[in-house]
């Protein structure tokens, strides 16, 4: 349990002192940043790095079990109503902790979302990334989607079982590209070195903009086959 | 390291109690050792009536004495008030059809309800039955209450929740902690069981409906997902035998009743006693007594289950989205927890039990279980209960209005609360001071689909071209469910000033204001009773004086003696009208203390009467 408690801060970051007690919050620590005070035992103001909170290598793959473990075990420390009597400050860093801790067991216990986070830490641009541009191998279908979906518009209710079936196809799509990514994540984590990393990286990118196209695509079949009653 | 914690104690210890602000009725709770407890009121029972009253002279009652008002005073009387917490008007038409509520003009973002003449927003209302809790927690507990942990309604947005908490501060309660109802049920239902597994919670009240999944696990409470309908209770089926009750009525009696508050207060109170009955007895009669007139009618289970069939299947859908959204079928669900009165109707029984296929625990009593469970939740947090933890989600999503009225969401809904995003915002205009950011929670894709929260002003941004300016603004629900908002300049690192305009609900500077007004109106009001409570005394000693003076014994005292009573007497009458009862007191002590002598006289004489009396 001790060893969740020490927090990796950026790299290079001068070692903090206790805003309580004055002391270094962990002087042996290589990392400077620990999420308690080892002298007063004080809550230290968060650092929103989620590997660092859960103190898990930088993974792709994540143990989903352990994870869970860590952060019912971070909660029962780190939770508001733990803090009712304490300090206003340290109240403050209690709710900022634990909105750390939540958002990254969210964002960590989700293989895409992990993914995304990770490429955005690495510096990769994925917000601004709107797929709009059809992936070639997929312009003939999307096309022939389009129309059905015009058809169904209209009112022309015997393109429903096309229309399925396209959804049918696309969901294999997505769990064939998720199988995909999970075989890239151990690749990912696996490559020696950075720039190795990063090559990898740049892959799962291109491949979770496809998904990301693809599932839109399931969304828009649903959107209309719900609205037509279908 | 350890994982201990040091006491510091920087607070004093003091007692946190656990309240229940429903719909319809309300409790206090508090734990005693390791057992939850509901407080009894002073009239008996465990139950505050959610119902206040303003009397003739500009006070309220809340509770019992504010429902024995309802029938004659219904125009001074208001119940079911928790469905227009942190509403407007316009969202609550319906109910207006429904509740004999008077609604004061502009009330667009803030109702204001007319009772008897003085004009009282929803807080303000809820703080009546607050303060009488508070009140019948500290007469029982024998301290003074300051804390408390209050329930709401799971599906509660941030206005109506921000609207609860705004009561507790009026009633001057601190509201360390919003929990949300079904989940405070669950807690009084793990504590003695140490269960594991998968809890579903179904709470049917007065005026809400709420579902709620939880995995329970080494004492966590984590919510998986909640749905609700914040407009869907008991209340509602209320109406549908009312407006039966009514049209017969008028039929029978040849006169239309639905405009007579009174009348109508006489048949609410009859079918609803019928509802009750009919939980346990196949047919009951509705009895009404109105002016002199009698109504009769039987009503069959049977009927009564055809009137409210759909309303029981308005509250399927949700469990069904519920699980979804908790990625669980029925068959995952290890219990169902059944919460709120109307869970006692057999039909919902029914219904749960076919929909999660497992027989409901009613082993608590749906009515005391909530309180029950944020008296728990008031013992996590005053360190008394050290091994369970809740976590809670939020139920709506929250976003940002973006182009094209579309909402761009931040925070999705069940995520475990507290929950942040960030989102960075820029200037579209060369120079531009301000950035308007417009919040908005729901589930829909357009902003005319959600609820507006607040808007937010981003002020004194430096004057830039246009897009140049990098602003990060920090969305935070905390532990309550309530969002507050902080933002920060990227190219300079300075924490960036933001003003907050609440859409529906008061501002922070308004509830500060009703809570000085209310201050300084209970210091005018003791003041007053005082000067009243002085005079009467006075007017009781003035008496006995003049009284006196026509008594022998007046003549028995000295030159000197008459002199200082005298004086005494005018002194006393010279601050008779003043305001300050300190004086009027103190005038009266003097001539007290003036006519001790004449007193004794007049007792000394009245004695040797009786003596002489006894001779013959």
């Amino acid at each position: 349990m001790s060893e969740l408690h020490i927090l990796g801060g950026p790299a290079g970051a001068d070692h903090p002192h206790c805003w309580r007690c004055g002391h270094d919050p962990a002087p042996e620590a290589k990392e400077p940043v620990s999420l308690f005070c080892q002298f007063c035992n004080s809550l230290q103001p968060p650092v929103p790095d989620y590997f660092a909170f859960f103190n898990l290598p930088r993974n792709l793959s994540v143990d989903l079990e352990e994870l869970q473990r860590r952060f019912y075990s971070l909660s029962r420390l780190l939770h508001p109503d733990r803090y009712t009597r304490r300090p206003e400050r340290e109240r403050t860093y209690s709710l900022e902790a634990t909105a750390i801790l939540n958002d990254g067991y969210r964002v960590l216990r989700d293989p895409v979302e992990r993914a995304e986070y990770v490429l955005k830490e690495a510096g990769f641009d994925i917000g601004e990334q709107r797929s709009r541009d059809v992936p070639p191998e997929l312009l003939e279908e999307v096309f022939e989607l389009n129309m059905a979906i015009d058809e169904l518009k209209s009112g022309d209710s015997s393109v429903v079982p096309q229309l399925e079936e396209s959804r049918r196809h696309f969901q294999t799509m997505l769990a064939e590209i998720d199988s995909e990514l999970a075989g890239r994540f151990t690749e990912h984590d696996r490559a020696p070195g950075r720039d190795a990393k990063r090559e990898v990286l740049e892959r799962i990118r291109k491949i979770l903009n496809r998904r990301r196209y693809i599932r839109n695509l399931v969304a828009q079949v649903d959107q209309q086959l719900t609205a037509q009653g279908a | 390291m350890g994982t201990f914690q040091i006491d510091f104690g920087e607070s004093a210890r003091k007692r946190i109690v656990g309240i229940d602000l429903g719909t319809t009725n309300s409790l206090v709770a508090y734990l005693d050792g390791a057992t939850p407890k509901v407080i009894p009121a002073p009239e008996g029972g465990n139950l505050v009536p959610s119902i206040v009253s303003c009397l003739e002279d500009g006070t309220f009652v809340a509770g019992e004495a504010a429902r024995a008002r309802l029938v004659p005073h219904p125009e001074r009387t208001v119940y079911s008030v928790k469905r227009l917490m942190g509403r407007g008007v316009e969202d609550v038409r319906e109910d207006l059809k429904l509740l004999p509520f008077r609604i004061a003009e502009g009330s667009e973002s803030v109702i204001r309800l007319n009772l008897g003449g003085k004009l009282m927003t929803p807080p303000e209302i809820s703080a009546q039955v607050l303060l009488e809790l508070k009140r019948t927690a500290e007469a029982y507990l024998g301290e003074e209450i300051t804390q408390a942990v209050i329930t709401v309604p799971a599906y509660f947005n941030d206005a109506q929740r921000q609207a609860t908490k705004d009561a507790g501060r009026l009633a001057g309660l601190e509201v360390l902690r919003l929990v949300n109802e079904p989940t405070a049920a669950s807690l009084a239902y793990g504590l003695d069981k140490r269960k594991e597994g998968v809890v579903a919670v179904y709470d049917f009240g007065g005026g809400t409906f709420d579902i709620s999944i939880l995995r329970l696990q080494d004492g966590i409470f984590e919510v998986l997902a909640t749905h609700g309908d914040t407009h869907l209770g008991g209340d509602d089926i209320d109406q549908r035998l009312m407006a039966i009750a009514l049209e017969d009525i008028a039929s029978e009696w040849g006169e239309d009743l639905s405009a007579n508050h009174e009348a109508v207060q006489t048949v609410r109170r009859a079918v609803i006693a019928a509802k009750h009955q009919l939980s346990m007895l196949p047919v009951v009669r509705i009895e009404v007594e109105f002016g002199g007139r009698q109504y009769q009618r039987e009503l069959k289970r049977e009927l009564f289950e055809q009137l409210i069939q759909d309303i029981v299947e308005r509250t399927l859908q949700p469990c069904r989205e519920a699980m979804r959204d908790a990625g669980l079928t029925p068959e995952q669900i290890d219990e169902v927890v059944m919460v709120g009165g109307s869970t006692r109707i057999p039909l919902v029984r029914k219904a749960v039990e076919a929909l999660f296929k497992a027989k409901p625990h009613t082993e608590l009593n749906p009515d005391e279980v909530v309180a029950l469970g944020a008296a728990v939740q008031a013992a996590i947090l005053s360190g008394d209960v050290q091994d369970q933890l809740l976590l809670d989600v939020t139920p709506l999503s929250l976003g940002i209005e973006t182009m094209g009225g579309v909402v761009s969401k931040l925070i999705h809904r069940n995520s475990t609360i507290p929950a942040s995003a960030t989102e960075t915002f820029t200037t579209s205009v060369d120079g531009q001071r301000n950035v308007l950011i417009h919040v908005l929670q729901g589930e829909r894709e357009l902003v005319k689909d959600c609820r507006s929260l607040a808007r937010f002003d981003l002020k004194d941004i430096d004057p830039l071209p246009a897009g140049m300016a990098r602003i990060e603004v920090r969305f935070l629900i905390d532990a309550n469910g309530i969002l507050s908002v902080t933002a920060r300049d990227l190219r300079t690192g300075k924490e960036h000033s933001v003003e907050v305009k609440p859409s529906y609900g008061l501002t922070d500077e308004q509830v500060e204001q009703m809570i000085r007004e209310s201050f300084e109106k209970a210091e005018e009001d003791f003041a007053a009773r005082q000067v009243r409570e002085a005079r009467v005394e006075a007017d009781n000693l003035l008496a006995a004086v003049d009284k006196a003076r026509a008594n022998a014994a007046w003549l028995e005292l000295s030159e000197e003696e008459r002199a200082s009573v005298d004086e005494a007497l005018n002194g006393l009458h010279m601050v008779y009208h003043s305001e300050d009862h300190h004086l009027i007191l103190a005038q009266i002590a003097r001539l007290d203390e003036a006519t001790r002598k004449l007193a004794e006289n007049m007792m000394n004489k009245a004695v040797r009467e009786a003596l002489k009396g006894t001779k013959i």
